[in-house]
C-alpha cells in the first residue's frame, strides 16, 4: 500500500467512527456545533500522531506481553500534554469540552491504531496513519457538528442564520445518537457503491 | 447532600450513557442480548464503585499531598487497568460461578470510559468519599438500566426487516436516540 492511499483509507473506507464506529463517545457528546467537534477531532488527531510516532519507534523494546499497558501510559501522557496546552491557550474550548479531553485516553480509535498498526509498521507509514486517521476522524466531527448546529440552532460555527431556534432536539442527546445514526448509514451506502 | 437526590439523578436525569455519553461503546457492543447486558451491566458496577473509590483515596492522599494533580489522568488509568485485572484473578480464585459470568466483561471495561469519567466526575464535583460511592453505584446502575432496555429492544429488532443501510450500528443509533428523548421525560424530576 502506498503512502497516498494509507493516509485517504481514514477518510472514508476506514473512517473510525462512520465505518468502524469507535470512539462514539467523544463524538456524540462534542458536536453540538462545528466548532466543539473540529476541536475534538484536532485533539485526538495530536495524540494520535504522538502515541503512533512513539510506539513504532519503541516497538522492538516493548516487551509483548506487557505491550497494553505501555501503550496506554504511552497514550495517556500525551493526553496530559494536551489537556494542559488547551487549557492554558484556548481555556473556553477546553471549557466546553470539558471531561472528553482527558477521556481521549481510552478513546478506542488511539489505542486501536496502536496495537493494529503503529506496533508493526515504520515510523513514517505510522505517522501517515495517525494523520489520516485522525483527520478522518476530525472531518466526521467537523461535519456531523455542522449537521445538528445547522439543524439544531440555526447556524454554522457560531453565525446564526436565523431567526429564533431551530430544531431543538438535535443540540441536546436524542438528536446526537439520531444524526450520527444516519450518518453511518449513508457512509456504508457510499461504500457499498 | 441529599443521596435520595443524588441516586435518582444519576440513574435517570442525568443517564451516564443517554445524557453524558459515557461508555457509548460497551452500550452499542454488547446489547444485542438480554443476558450479555446482564452480565455487563453486573461487572461494571463491581468495577465502577471500587474504582471510584480507590481513585478518590490516591486523589486525596498521593495526589495532592505531592503536588501532582496534574498526573491524574495517567494515574486512574494506570489504577483502574490494574483493578481490573486484580479483580479478575481475584474472582477466578474465589468465586468460579461469579467468574464465568462476569469473566469475558471485564477486560472490555478498562476502556470503558464510564469507569474512567465516574472518577473524573467525582473530583470535578468535589464529592466526599460516601457521597463518591454512592454516586459511582448509582451511575453504574444508570449505566445497567439503559443497556438492559436498549438490549430488549434490539432482541425485537431482529424479528424486523431493518433497511440493509441501516442495519447493525445505526438502528441501534436511532433506537438509542428516541430512549434518549424518553429520559428526557424525567428532567422535571430533580
Amino acid at each position: 500500500m502506498n503512502q497516498v492511499q494509507n493516509f485517504t483509507k481514514g477518510f472514508i473506507k476506514e473512517n473510525p467512527i462512520l465505518v468502524m464506529v469507535l470512539g462514539a463517545c467523544p463524538t456524540l457528546a462534542t458536536t453540538s456545533s462545528m466548532i466543539n467537534g473540529l476541536g475534538m477531532g484536532l485533539a485526538t488527531t495530536f495524540v494520535l500522531l504522538g502515541s503512533n510516532t512513539v510506539v513504532s519507534l519503541m516497538k522492538n523494546l516493548i516487551p509483548d506481553k506487557v505491550r497494553i499497558p505501555a501503550f496506554i501510559v504511552v497514550i495517556a501522557t500525551f493526553v496530559t500534554i494536551v489537556d494542559l496546552v488547551m487549557n492554558a491557550y484556548v481555556p473556553s474550548l477546553y471549557e466546553s469540552l470539558g471531561i472528553f479531553i482527558p477521556l481521549i485516553v481510552v478513546n478506542c480509535i488511539v489505542l486501536g491504531r496502536a496495537e493494529a498498526f503503529a506496533s508493526k509498521n515504520t515510523v513514517w507509514s505510522s505517522v501517515v496513519d495517525g494523520a489520516g486517521m485522525g483527520l478522518g476522524f476530525t472531518t466526521a466531527l467537523g461535519v456531523l457538528g455542522a449537521i445538528r448546529e445547522i439543524l439544531g440552532s440555526g447556524a454554522i460555527g457560531g453565525f446564526k442564520f436565523i431567526s429564533g431556534d431551530g430544531i431543538l432536539v438535535f443540540i441536546l442527546a436524542p438528536g446526537a445518537f439520531i444524526a450520527l445514526g444516519y450518518m453511518i448509514a449513508i457512509v456504508k451506502k457510499i461504500n457499498k457503491a | 447532600m441529599d443521596f435520595i437526590l443524588l441516586i435518582i439523578s444519576a440513574i435517570l436525569v442525568n443517564n451516564i450513557v443517554l445524557a453524558q455519553f459515557l461508555g457509548v461503546c460497551p452500550f452499542l457492543g454488547v446489547s444485542n442480548k438480554v443476558s450479555t447486558a446482564i452480565g455487563m451491566s453486573g461487572a461494571v458496577t463491581f468495577v465502577m464503585v471500587l474504582a471510584t473509590m480507590v481513585t478518590y483515596l490516591i486523589y486525596t492522599y498521593v495526589l495532592i499531598p505531592l503536588g501532582i494533580g496534574f498526573m491524574q489522568t495517567i494515574a486512574y488509568i494506570l489504577v483502574i487497568a490494574s483493578l481490573v485485572q486484580m479483580v479478575e484473578i481475584i474472582l477466578k480464585k474465589i468465586s468460579q460461578p461469579l467468574y464465568q459470568a462476569l469473566g469475558i466483561f471485564l477486560p472490555l471495561i478498562t476502556t470503558n470510559c464510564a469507569v474512567l469519567g465516574v472518577a473524573i466526575l467525582v473530583i470535578k464535583k468535589d464529592y466526599n468519599l460516601v457521597e463518591g460511592i454512592v454516586y459511582g453505584a448509582a451511575t453504574a446502575i444508570g449505566f445497567g438500566l439503559a443497556l438492559v432496555i436498549l438490549a430488549g429492544i434490539r432482541e425485537q429488532l431482529e424479528l424486523v426487516d431493518v433497511p440493509s443501510g441501516m442495519k447493525g450500528a445505526p438502528i441501534a443509533l436511532v433506537t438509542a436516540g428516541i430512549l434518549a428523548l424518553a429520559f428526557m421525560g424525567f428532567a422535571g424530576l430533580v
